[in-house]
């Protein structure tokens, strides 16, 4: 069975949506999503009831945005994450985002046509605060290759 | 042994084959190299596979077009692992790591930013926008109204942490250059492109 790579990231925002402050991060966010769904490799995002995006959803806090997708490959994520324009917000992230720490992402491979839900997600970023870079949950910095199943 | 992949430069007519390929947009064959330095072909099929064999090129086979058509040819690009000898030795890419990793959990951007766009204009020096970029090691080339740069002199580090390294390498950037500097990644080379005179 073919295995695609799930990964959440999350991030305290600085202020609220309608805040001027934060109003760069929020302008931009349709474009960017469009090129992700655009980009070679992109399988699945997490969008709210607005259809568009999840910042309407917070299941780890008040303040903390979720970013949840599934991609074909580590390279396909690669390619949007840091050689898009995407690379460009992750750059300004300071301008929006207050620091969260040492692990504020995680990536996991699960089968073609599993759609995470954020409980797992969670459990994933968990257990790489927990236990460091495993095939469970691993980083960019520290991948681990998809796993080979028979048939 | 990497100082022995650096010898095979030491002889110049092959330094000189080996920076024709370096600076050249797409991989190139014998006949491209022979007729840019001026030497036989055989003798810079020579120069291109002791170059090949170091590891400081890498071949691979386009399909000719023409009346040779069939038979492949071969062609020579850059490789793109690091070569670097140190003496005695030194790893300023680990520390370049850790400094990254405090960066990022500290939330630093905004001081090491700033901190990129003050070496920039330090190590601005003289000249024009193209001669400052090849000084710095960006390999610039012309395409349209722009400057791309072949070369990210911080790949290494850019590759584990690219939100910071390449914000760092544009400040550093608009520090030597202005305010006429973005970031505008392609598959290849830095992320950043600058608008030209």
């Amino acid at each position: 069975m073919t295995s695609h790579l799930a990964q959440l990231n999350v991030g305290r925002m600085i202020a609220a949506k309608d805040d001027p402050r934060v109003a760069g991060f929020y302008g931009d966010l349709d474009r960017i999503n469009a090129i992700a769904d655009a980009s070679p490799g992109f399988v699945w995002r997490l969008v709210d009831d607005s259809g568009a995006d999840a910042t309407s959803l917070r299941p780890f806090g008040p303040d903390v945005l979720v970013n949840l997708s599934v991609w074909e490959s580590l390279d396909a994520l690669r390619e949007f994450a840091f050689r898009s324009p995407h690379l460009d917000v992750l750059r300004r992230r300071r301008e929006w985002f207050e620091p969260f720490g040492d692990v504020y992402a995680v990536l996991w491979w699960v089968p073609a046509g599993h759609i995470p839900t954020t409980v797992e997600a969670g459990e994933r970023l968990d257990l790489l605060r927990r236990a460091g870079a495993t095939a469970g949950a691993f980083t960019f910095r520290d991948p681990f290759p998809a796993p080979v199943t028979a048939g | 042994m990497e100082v022995e992949s650096l010898a095979v430069l030491g002889e110049p007519q092959r330094r000189a084959v080996y920076e024709h390929v370096a600076a050249a947009a797409a991989p190139v064959s014998r006949d491209d190299v022979a007729e840019a330095l001026g030497i036989g072909r055989n003798l810079a099929a020579h120069h291109l596979d002791r170059l090949a064999e170091a590891g400081l090129l890498e071949t691979s086979f386009a399909q000719r077009s023409g009346p040779r058509a069939g038979r492949p040819s071969k062609l020579y690009r850059r490789a793109p692992h690091e070569l670097s000898v140190s003496l005695p030795p030194r790893g300023y890419r680990v520390l370049a790591e850790v400094f990254a990793d405090a960066v990022e959990e500290a939330g630093a951007e905004p001081a090491l930013y700033a901190a990129a766009r003050k070496q920039g204009s330090r190590l601005a020096g003289e000249g024009g926008t193209e001669e400052v970029l090849r000084r710095l090691g960006y390999e610039p080339y012309a395409d349209g109204d722009v400057w791309r740069l072949r070369n990210c002199p911080f790949d290494g580090v850019a590759r584990t942490h690219p939100g910071v390294v390449c914000g760092a390498n544009l400040a550093l950037l608009e520090g030597a250059l202005g305010p006429r500097v973005r970031i505008d990644p392609r598959p290849d080379g830095c992320c950043v492109v600058v608008d030209r005179d």
